[in-house]
């Protein structure tokens, strides 16, 4: 390009010529020479800046695209993962404490249709009548005509009804795996696990949840990813359960009785190592009963007795009071009570089982052994009221247990709101406060304890929990002197069972009528047991309901004729599973005797 | 020299294609068997849920009590008693064993022809 002088010779000359100042055409040009520089320099700087623009608009539209093409795929699992990546299972087994399953799962399929692209609706439908005899034919056909496109025609299939569905070979039926809870134990430990349905539903997959029991409880535990499907290990052992529900059984049977229960707790950890309730149902195929509005709750199978059954224990109670006692030092093993009955406060009247009176004076290890209200009444009013409670409270009697069953929180005992001298008096022998077995067992547990408090669990406890102590050790041995006595020469002397010195008190409860008052003939008979007497290991709490046992001429109604002969049972079965040694007191008496014998002979 | 040196380049290039293009199907390879593998871990690791559930199910406690009961006269199985329990003193020990014989004795009974008989 010509470069233009600034100042052109020609054009000075003549404006000098002129008159003219030359500068002016210096400036005019130099003017003009920024003009052309400043437009290169403008169109440079837009190519730059669209140069720019567009670099950007590329980069941002790439990894917009990307983000929006990885979020419309559907995930794919990498292939090259570790292995050992759980892909069942992904509701943990339940086991029993020694590693026997009591729940797992099983691959199985669930049946759905769409109707939009079956061939032959009335066929299908005539033919899955006949394979599912509680599918209703008609109403199926329907169902797959009326425009929907889609259903669920069962919610889990055997192999066998599989293969039958198959063969009807209808391109409109298809199957979508499932996992399903089985419990191959069957009745056994049925209100402990509960039972598991279906929650939200998908075709590839649906969720397991717990609908019961221990399944509900530990919902999240079981199906945390992060346990990695470690099974849960209950503190129940199986053989010992399926021992006791068959004793309890025959003996619910043998006593007439409409229901029955049972815990078997051990006392050092609080592992619960049975619970039965009977009547009892096959978590497998949970039962959904329609119990009418008069019924108890108590007639449905699903009521577990054990935990739920809050009753009033009866007798079983009054060693709290006498154990309380002797912890605050009023009384001791050998101290005299007034126990001549009947007693009379203000307008109540307390009577002894039968009208008997075991009075004037009756030591308390005897107020115990012949089960004596009146004893008991008065050793209760020199506690009173207020201290009472704090002690029975500290046994956990007046909370709900905190055991792993989603019912523990429901079964809250019965407590009088207004804690009157005649509630301090009724509760003393237990009555006016009810309780389930289970707090029963919980309290018996820490007699038994040496007396720390005991907390009960369904998990398997490895190490035993720190308690707090609520009586004395020489308490709470004396009070396991008391209830030997109790099966050695009182109302529990059908609970000797030989080499184990079973400990125990036996409670008999009227039950209470709806409408107010008590039944005259329906009672709640209850024994708690402490065994081996010398060194506790086990407590056993055995309930009846509404028992009678006819073998007399005249129906007896008491514990000491239904309740502990089941348990003696339970105890002399089960103890050798549990490894229990028997100790046999090899008597030098028999000797003396034999010797004797032979004397008299000669 | 420099039409060498393009030879060369040109060659290893067409080397490096080849063994790129066999690391690749063998990669591919590779991730199939792992994809194979852990489907078929899948499997056995459902057939192992199944069988745990099979064999608690046949040793159920009901099952196995019945079972007893039907093959009483062949097995005489009861239910464990207390009595059973033993002391270490009722197992029989064993007997001491001899010691090893130097100087053997006749223990048949002899008779020397002068002796006279009682």
């Amino acid at each position: 390009m010509t470069r233009t002088p600034l100042r052109p010779l020609a054009r000075i000359l003549s404006a000098r010529a002129a008159g003219e100042n030359p500068d002016v055409i210096e400036r005019e040009n130099l003017a003009q020479r920024h003009e052309v520089i400043r437009d290169k320099a403008r169109a440079r700087a837009e190519g730059r800046l669209l140069f720019l623009g567009l670099f950007f608009f590329l980069a941002f539209s790439a990894i917009g695209g990307r983000m929006g093409l990885m979020a419309a795929t559907d995930p794919v699992e990498p292939k090259a993962a570790a292995a050992g990546t759980q892909i069942l299972a992904q509701r943990a087994d339940i086991t029993d404490r020694n590693g026997r399953i009591l729940a797992t799962n099983m691959l199985t399929h669930a049946l759905y249709a769409q109707p939009k692209v079956m061939v032959d609706p009335k066929r299908v439908a005539r033919e899955l009548a006949a394979i599912f005899p509680d599918l209703d034919g008609p109403a199926l056909e329907r169902r797959f005509t009326d425009g929907r496109s889609f259903l669920w025609v069962r919610k889990v299939l055997s192999p066998e009804q599989m293969q039958a569905v198959h063969e009807i070979g209808d391109p409109g039926l298809m199957f979508g795996p499932r996992e399903m809870r089985l419990y191959p134990n069957g009745r056994l430990a049925a209100h402990v696990l509960g039972g598991a349905s279906f929650g939200a539903e998908g075709v590839n997959s649906a969720e397991v949840i717990g609908t019961a029991g221990v399944e509900k409880a530990m919902d999240a535990r079981l199906r945390d990813p992060a346990q990695g499907g470690a099974p849960l290990a209950l503190s129940i052992d199986l053989t010992v359960q399926a021992t006791i529900q068959e004793v309890l059984e025959a003996g619910m049977k043998m006593m007439n009785a409409k229901g029955a229960a049972a815990i078997l707790l051990d006392v050092h950890t609080g592992e619960i190592l049975s619970m039965v309730s009977l009547p009892d149902f096959d978590p497998n195929d949970r039962p959904n009963p329609l119990v009418s509005k008069d019924a108890e709750p108590g007639d449905s199978p699903l009521f577990n007795r054990a935990l739920q059954g809050v009753y009033e224990l009866g007798s079983t109670f009054k060693i709290f009071a006498i154990a309380q006692a002797m912890e605050l030092g009023l009384v001791t093993p050998e101290t005299m009570v007034d126990a001549n009955a009947p007693m009379r406060w203000g307008k109540f009247k307390i009577d002894e089982f039968e009208g008997h009176n075991y009075g004037p004076l009756l030591s308390v290890t005897d107020v115990i052994v012949k089960s004596s209200n009146v004893g008991t009444a008065h050793i209760a009013l020199q506690i009173g009221g207020l201290r009472q409670q704090a002690f029975l409270k500290s046994l956990g009697l007046f909370d709900a247990t905190p055991i792993e069953l989603i019912e523990a929180p429901g079964a809250k005992p019965l407590v009088p709101s207004r804690w009157a001298d005649i509630t301090t008096i009724t509760a003393s022998y237990g009555h006016g406060v009810a309780a389930s077995p289970m707090h029963l067992a919980a309290a018996y547990a820490t007699i038994a304890n040496g007396g720390v408090a005991v907390t009960p669990t369904l998990l398997r406890r490895d190490v035993p929990p720190a308690g707090v102590r609520v009586m004395s050790a020489e308490v709470a041995a004396n009070s396991v002197s008391m209830l030997r006595q109790v099966v050695t020469r009182g109302t529990a002397s059908l609970g000797e069972v030989e080499g184990y010195a079973v400990a125990g008190k036996t409670g008999t409860a009227d039950k209470p009528r709806r409408s107010g008052g008590y039944y005259e003939d329906k009672v709640v008979n209850t024994f708690a047991s402490i065994y081996p007497a010398n060194d506790p290991k086990y407590v056993l709490v055995v309930t009846l309901d509404e028992p009678v046992e006819t073998s007399g001429p005249k129906p007896r109604r008491t514990a000491g004729w239904t309740a502990v002969p089941v348990a003696a049972e339970i105890i002399r079965r089960t103890s050798p599973l549990l490894g229990l040694r028997p100790e046999i007191e090899i008597a030098p008496a028999d000797e003396v005797t034999a010797v004797s014998a032979v004397a008299v002979e000669e | 020299m420099r039409p060498v040196l393009f030879i060369l380049i040109f060659a290893s290039m067409i080397g490096l294609g080849f063994w790129a293009y066999r690391e690749n199907y063998a990669t591919k390879d590779a991730l199939d068997h792992v994809e194979a593998l852990q489907s078929e871990i899948a499997t056995l690791r459902e057939s192992l849920t199944l069988q745990r559930a099979e064999w608690a199910y046949l040793n159920r406690p009901d099952r196995l009590r019945a079972l007893a009961e039907a093959n009483f006269d062949r097995l005489g199985l009861l239910p464990l008693e207390p009595t059973q329990f033993g002391t270490v003193a009722q197992v029989a020990t064993p007997a001491p064993k001899l010691p090893f014989i130097t100087d053997p004795v006749d223990v048949i009974g002899t008779q020397q022809p002068q002796e006279d008989f009682p």
